[in-house]
């Protein structure tokens, strides 16, 4: 293997002005990371109903706990935020949506959009359903 | 790449198209599906997953069981470990410069998404044949 050769590298993260669509892009990539780490508690969850009303109880302790429900209330919003925030993504890669003005109201509705609809889940999850 | 292989297809006919992960577009490509279908499935799910909440292990293997949840529930963990497994591989390349590091870490993340989704459709199946 030849060795690598040290060329000068381009300027990093630190020395840009922070901008909307910059901590949008950051936050995509974190709110998939924290999705995929939701991913894992939902395999859990089925795993645990599946298994019996005794494997069932421990998952439920957790779930139902108040860190459990902020857990759940976190993912709703990271999956929502990410949703979103990936169709900006998706009406990217068709070929709109790059002017300035467009790119930065694309990112606030995405924003916005997420806190509204993760709240409108939960209130009609617990108006069909949920606790009583 | 080698010089005498007897073939008639130029080096640049062979690289073409296929970019540096030496698989074209595929990996993009496939994010973008598995997101349009978690993205259409996604919201059902969430409320799904809300209307559980609190409820004893009957009623919720009689939610979980029922056929049209079980469907929605199974193409989401599909879809989800697919591009949970894609996406993080991107990460990985992105930071891992180990190129040994970056292949175990690869194969894991690999491994782990498929097991993952296995487990829950498994899960989702037992379910619906009721516990
Ligand atoms: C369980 C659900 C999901 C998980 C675990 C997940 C996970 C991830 C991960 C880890 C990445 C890589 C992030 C990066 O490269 O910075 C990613 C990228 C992406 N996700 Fe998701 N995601 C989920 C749902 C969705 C949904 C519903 C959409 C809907 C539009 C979506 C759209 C995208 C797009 C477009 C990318 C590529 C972004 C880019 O090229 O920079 N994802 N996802």
């Amino acid at each position: 293997m030849t060795s690598r050769i040290e060329r000068p590298l381009s300027p990093h993260l630190q020395v840009y002005r922070w901008t909307l669509t910059m901590a949008m892009s950051v936050l995509h990539r974190a709110t998939g990371a924290a999705l995929y780490a939701g991913t894992i508690l939902m395999a859990w969850g089925l795993l645990a109903a599946a298994a019996g009303p005794t494997g069932f109880a421990t998952f439920k302790a957790f779930i139902g706990s108040w860190f459990g429900l902020l857990v759940l209330f976190g993912y709703t919003w990271a999956l929502v935020y990410h949703l979103l925030s990936g169709i900006r993504h998706l009406i990217w890669d068709l070929g709109y949506g790059f002017g300035a003005q467009e790119r930065f109201a694309l990112s606030r509705l995405a924003a916005i959009g997420s806190v509204v609809l993760t709240l409108a889940i939960w209130v009609v999850g617990f108006a069909v359903g949920g606790v009583r | 790449m080698s010089k005498a292989s007897g073939h008639m297809r130029t080096d640049l006919g062979k690289v073409r198209f296929r970019g540096a992960a030496g698989s074209g577009t595929a990996h993009f490509w496939q994010q973008r599906v598995t997101a349009v279908g978690i993205g259409l499935l996604a919201i059902p799910v969430l409320v799904i997953i809300v209307m559980l909440l609190g409820r004893n292990h009957a009623a919720t293997v009689q939610i979980l069981g029922a056929p049209l949840v079980a469907i929605l529930m199974a193409l989401f963990v599909i879809a989800s470990a697919w591009h949970m497994k894609l996406g993080m591989q991107v990460i990985i390349e992105d930071y891992v410069h180990n190129e040994k590091l970056k292949l175990a870490a690869i194969l894991a993340n690999q491994f782990f998404s498929f097991a993952v989704g296995v487990v829950s459709l498994y899960a989702i199946l037992k379910l619906t044949s009721g516990v």
